[in-house]
């Protein structure tokens, strides 16, 4: 119980510390709060747009999770997601003409294998070479927009706009949205994301090798002297939450803009390093924060429609409070850890 | 409750019928990631929307999108509010106005710097190439050294537009010209991006080029500052920046974005709003190049003469200026 | 015993709850001043408990701590520091990178004007290392001073802070013998100067041989207090346990088979710095199954080494050059997993660091290196069925308290986290048993048990490599004995061939 009260505090005494600030701004807090919860949650369109932020929030909560489980910190969600989503886009447009189911499936595989690689690649210069994997996934992040922009506007570019972006997928490629939603893009990527979640709590806790990742993860020198091979559960770990980062191209190639834009991600890889701290690293949590997320993500976008004063820029300091409140949180019970030790 | 207030204040002070009371027009205006405080493009969008508010007596509402994916649902709250114009700037937002104007067919919609076909909603280009014609000449007329540099944001045909426009200016005073050309980046992070700019400006200064055109929103303030390390000159784009560093800045390339909202809001007001694609260039003051209090000592006499010929010229179609779009 | 001067330190129904468990129940206790006074029981039996709320680091929940008469509460050991109470962790609080000097004036620096007084300091600290006789090199970095000197630091720490009491938890559970003989030397000086001193520990040897009194926990309570003249080993033990403990057991001899369960040949293992001594050099020796193989040595002479060389030979910076067998394979290109597959069962040096996931349940720290028999799990999917089964019945097999697969293992007491790993690795029904340290910060109960199991699987005809600081063990255990000294075999002996007195010796190199 207090492990579930602890996340679910720590957000509230940020909410309540965004809204002071939307106090300070001259604006009413409990009329902020909900104008939050309309816009998240007002309508079914409303809600579909929460669900739409939501799902990419899960691949990369999961892809922050699964390797922080095995005690490795992936910060480059964000350029594995960016590959992930490029290629997808790369397989819809260099074939448009495939059939539907063959179509998203290629295409599903290439988001997962893209990302997959660029995990593991961190995973393997840890595992080898020792170099750490937070300094690594951050330039492979730098490397991957470099490639995405050259992909995008040097071999797919599309020829009708002015906006970076590939060339359109073929029509076979695209997924499925949920038509009570009132036109918000929520796809079958949703389904597929919370069928992933449980996929990694199956994966983490009943399979072999999710058990010997988790015991790298705890306690390395005991792993290794129980047998396990320490750099391949690195590179396991790092390439799994690769390949659960590529999988937001599904939802945002597939299933909403039908090809790849530069810049799509309002840093969704980021954000996902909150959503698996608030979710304690764990599926069920990762799924319920980054349902938290992206509400707060649509909420506080239409702040600056439905008030006076709040505008953007105010709304990120609410955004941001909430995840410094539940970072902090994460902090303490590692200070905590600590100190008991 | 405040179009409530403002309807029985209109009626009782002003005592204008309730009628066109009930005709205020309700304008909401969903910026580009930029943001209303580019001192540019968006900037000058902003303007024109607030001048409307101040001296036609409409209701604004402004937003600024936290990402790709907002637009449509922003334009969407606009549409389902009420609201009876709704403007989307920047060429970014085409695909999500097409899609929301198709849903509220009963609605009017603006779009800049794109066009979508549709019957409610009107497109606002600029000829950027006609305006970079006319500063590209300035650029020659005034440059020493037979070199003068452009410096583009983000790489897109819209702001190679501008570089043939300036270029075939400065060729036109000068057919033995250097031109050199650069870009911020390839992505939106390009048009905020000084410190690259400034990079880039100094490059240039110390190849010899002493004018340099920054067509690239805030990245641009990298150049001006660029010119006042090396003591050289620079020319400001969209919105009139004459101002930022004074003695510096040669003359800014105006791209009146805020007169074209303006108009279309009025037009809204007065319920003359039509669809389709409105162009705007140097006849009626869409484009245009500015001269100032900030400025004037730098342009002579003899150079704004043969510019304001020039443009002469070009409206009256004796010269025909190369349009990227067309290449 | 009206009479007798009144008690350094007396606690008076000390009570102490963690959740539902009574760490400490009533607990009564008096100390004399100027002597040093055992504190002795089994891991988790609340000896260190009563001596944590003693120098303040928590509150009791009930009963007085009363110190040179008067009764004392404390807010946290500052109070308790300031009452002249000071205390020796077990594992030392020090900042390795700093000099010895500094660790000592952390936290006391005596500041004039903002500026630290170092020499003051330093004068004071070599007048009271003189005192006491306990040399200290003021100016090496912390970490590359011997963990015995540490351990004087750390003395004179507390005497620098005028401590009148000290209490020393296990201290010589990171000592050589050596090193535990001088400092107990040491702590019968600061007696005689007039200090108190309080030493937890659950080694019999040390209570008896230099201790004056000594308090015997077992649960949460006291079960015995007397002057150590009056007692003796086994009634301790005795005490200790609650039930009689056989504290000699009786190794029956060996049938050795020919059969050879391990053997390394010319293993080494270069420093890590060029030019610098070998870590291992030109190792070579067998074991045989059915035979204990016992190797003696002062911690620091490659002992850790030689045990990742054997398990993990393939990695360069476990192994040079040399080549190792098991059960009559040639490893030496081996991923450990394979190795441990052919029935090599380890008992690794230090429990907590190589052989637990101390945040983790009980249940999977037992699977952890059996999780892909076939037992446990099948096509990659775990068995959780099988594991708790089996894990239960380990549990009552090898004694492992509390019978809960649910708690983690780090809240378990040392020994039972022994008999954990020992219940784990005898799973593998082990053809090779490699025993480091088996009986580290054990206690008595537990140590016999450790003991019985090793012996019972080399008759089960296991060869049986045991690595061990603790004469004990390698005396009582080993049909052969191996020394080592500075990363090579000094000398061999059979059982009964040495005596403890002549195997010092050549563990110090002579």
């Amino acid at each position: 119980m207090r492990k579930l009260l602890q996340p679910v505090l720590a957000v509230a005494f940020g909410l309540a510390l965004g809204l002071g600030v939307t106090r300070l701004a001259g604006e009413n807090p409990w009329h902020v709060l909900q104008i939050l919860w309309k816009s998240a949650f007002g309508s079914r369109y409303d809600f579909g747009m929460t669900l739409f932020y939501s799902t990419p929030l899960i691949f990369t909560g999961l892809a922050v999770a699964v390797p922080f489980q095995a005690g490795l910190f992936n910060i480059g969600a964000e350029g594995q997601l960016t590959l992930g989503a490029l290629a997808t886009a790369a397989v819809g447009a260099v074939w448009p003409g495939l059939p539907w189911p063959l179509a998203p499936a290629l295409a599903i595989l290439a988001a997962v294998t893209a990302g997959t690689v660029w995990g593991a690649i961190p995973g393997w210069l840890r595992a080898k070479r020792g170099s750490h994997e937070v300094i690594n996934t951050i330039m492979l992040n730098f490397i991957a927009a470099g490639l995405a922009s050259y992909v995008t506007l040097y071999l797919l570019k599309n020829p009708d706009t002015q906006n970076p972006e590939t060339r359109p997928i073929g029509a076979g490629y695209l997924i499925s949205q949920f038509g009570i939603f009132g036109g918000a893009p929520v796809s079958v990527a949703l389904p597929l994301a919370i069928l992933a979640a449980v996929l990694v709590w199956i994966f983490l806790w009943r399979t072999v090798i999710g058990f010997e990742m988790r015991a790298v993860g705890q306690n390395e020198s005991a792993a290794r002297a129980a047998g396990i091979n320490t750099g391949r559960m690195t590179i396991i770990a790092l390439a799994v939450g690769g390949g659960l980062a590529g999988l937001v191209g599904v939802g945002e190639v597939l299933g909403n803009a039908g090809k790849f834009r530069l810049g799509f991600s309002p840093e969704y890889g980021f954000i996902g390093i909150a959503v698996a701290l608030l979710g304690r690293n764990q599926p069920a949590g990762v799924v319920a924060a980054a349902l938290l997320f992206g509400a707060l993500h649509k909420g506080t976008a239409d702040l600056d429609f439905e008030t006076e004063h709040v505008t953007r820029e105010l709304s990120l300091v609410l955004q941001a409070l909430i995840i410094l409140s539940v970072s902090a949180d994460g902090l303490w019970s590692w200070m905590k850890k600590r100190s008991a030790a | 409750m405040r179009v409530l207030n403002r309807l029985s204040i209109l009626v009782v002070v002003l005592g204008i019928s309730l009628q066109s009371a009930l005709a205020e027009v309700k304008v909401g205006l969903v910026l580009d990631l930029g943001g209303k405080d580019d001192k540019s493009f968006n900037a000058s969008a902003y303007e024109g929307a607030t001048a409307a508010r101040k001296k036609l007596g409409i209701y604004l509402k402004y937003v600024e999108p936290s990402d790709d994916n907002a637009f449509e649902p922003l334009l969407r709250a606009f549409a389902q509010k009420d609201f009876d114009l709704i403007i989307g700037i920047g060429f970014a937002q085409k695909e999500a106005i097409a899609k929301v104007a198709a849903q509220f067919p009963q609605k009017h919609f603006v779009v800049v710097d794109s066009q979508v076909d549709a019957p409610n909603v009107r497109s606002l280009m600029f000829q950027e190439h006609e305006g970079g014609f006319i500063v590209g000449a300035i650029a020659a007329m005034t440059s020493q050294t037979g070199k003068i540099g452009y410096i583009g944001g983000m790489d897109v045909p819209l702001i190679r537009r501008f570089e043939t426009g300036y270029e075939a200016g400065a060729k036109k005073i000068n057919p033995q010209i250097t031109v050199i050309a650069n870009y911020v980046g390839v992505t939106p992070s390009a048009w905020n991006n000084p410190p690259r700019g400034k990079e880039l400006a100094l490059a240039q200064y110390d190849a010899g080029a002493d004018v340099i055109f920054a067509a690239a929103g805030a990245s641009g303030f990298g150049v001006f500052d660029a010119a006042e390390e090396r003591k050289k000159l620079a020319i400001g784009v969209d919105s009139n920046e004459d101002w930022v560093k004074p003695g510096q800045i040669l003359t800014s390339m105006l791209k009146r974005v805020d007169l074209a909202v303006f108009s279309a809001i009025q037009d809204a007001q007065n319920g003359k709003f039509t669809a389709g694609l409105k162009r705007f260039g140097l006849a009626d003051k869409g484009v245009d190049y500015s001269i100032d209090q900030y400025n004037e000592k730098l342009l002579p006499e003899s150079v704004r003469q043969r510019a304001d010929a020039l443009k002469a010229d070009i409206i009256a179609g004796k010269i025909v200026v190369p349009d990227y779009y067309k290449k | 015993m009206a009479f007798e001067t009144p008690a350094a330190v007396e606690l008076r129904g000390l009570t102490k709850r963690f959740g539902s468990v009574i760490a400490n129940d009533g607990v009564n206790l008096r100390i004399q001043p100027g002597t040093i006074h055992g504190v002795i029981g089994e891991n988790g039996a609340g000896k260190s408990t009563a001596m944590k709320m003693l120098y303040g680091i928590f509150p009791p929940d009930a009963g007085e701590i009363i110190v040179n008469s008067k009764t004392c509460v404390w807010e946290s050991p500052a109070d308790a520091i300031a009452a002249g109470i000071g205390m020796v962790h077990q594992h030392f609080m020090l900042a390795g990178p700093y000099t010895a000097l500094d660790n000592i004036l952390l936290g006391a620096e005596p500041v004039r004007c903002g500026v630290i007084e170092r020499k003051k300091a330093r004068t004071r600290l070599e007048a009271l290392a003189r005192q006491y006789g306990l040399p200290v090199d003021w100016d090496s970095p912390i970490e590359e001073l011997p963990v015995g000197v540490q351990q004087r630091v750390e003395i004179l720490k507390l005497l620098y802070r005028d401590a009148k009491i000290l209490i020393l938890d296990e201290p010589t559970a990171v000592l050589t013998p050596q090193e535990a003989n001088e400092l107990f030397r040491n702590l019968k000086k600061l007696r005689d100067e007039g200090k108190t001193i309080i030493l937890i520990t659950h080694k019999l040897k040390e209570v008896m041989s230099f201790t004056d009194h000594v308090t015997v926990f077992r649960a949460g309570k006291v079960t015995g207090e007397m002057p150590t003249s009056q007692t003796n080993p086994q009634e301790l033990a005795n005490l200790m346990v609650g039930r009689k403990v056989v504290l000699n057991i009786n190794v029956p001899p060996a049938h050795t088979r020919d059969e050879l369960a391990m053997e390394v040949a010319a293993l080494s293992l270069a420093g890590t710095v060029a030019g610098s001594r070998h870590k291992l050099s030109d190792v070579s020796f067998s074991v045989k199954r059915g035979e204990i193989v016992g190797v003696a040595g002062v911690e620091g002479n490659g002992q850790s080494e030689l045990l990742q060389a054997i398990l993990h030979p393939r990695e360069p910076l476990c192994r040079t050059s040399g080549t190792v067998w098991f059960l009559g394979e040639d490893v030496t290109h081996w991923e450990a997993r394979d190795i441990r597959d052919l029935g090599v069962a380890m008992i690794p040096e230090d429990r907590q660091r190589e052989g637990l996931l101390l945040e983790r349940p009980v249940s999977e720290n037992f699977l952890l290196g059996l999780q892909r028999s076939s037992a446990f799990s099948q096509g990659g999917v775990l068995n959780s069925r099988n594991l708790l089964a089996a894990a239960t019945q380990a549990e009552e097999e090898y004694d492992v308290r509390p019978r809960d697969l649910a708690i983690p293992a780090g809240k378990l007491s040392g020994g039972n986290q022994q008999k954990l790993i020992v219940a784990r690795e005898f799973q593998r029904k082990p053809r090779l048993l490699i025993a480091a340290q088996p009986t580290r910060g054990v206690d008595v109960g537990a140590i016999e048990f450790i003991h019985n199991r090793i012996v019972r699987a080399r008759d089960e005809g296991a060869g049986v490599l045991l690595v061990s600081f603790e004469l004990e063990d390698i005396l009582t255990l080993s049909d052969r004995i191996l020394v080592m000294y500075e990363g090579r075999i000094a000398a061999e002996f059979a059982r009964g061939q040495v005596s403890e007195g002549e195997l010092g010796l050549k563990m110090a190199g002579s």
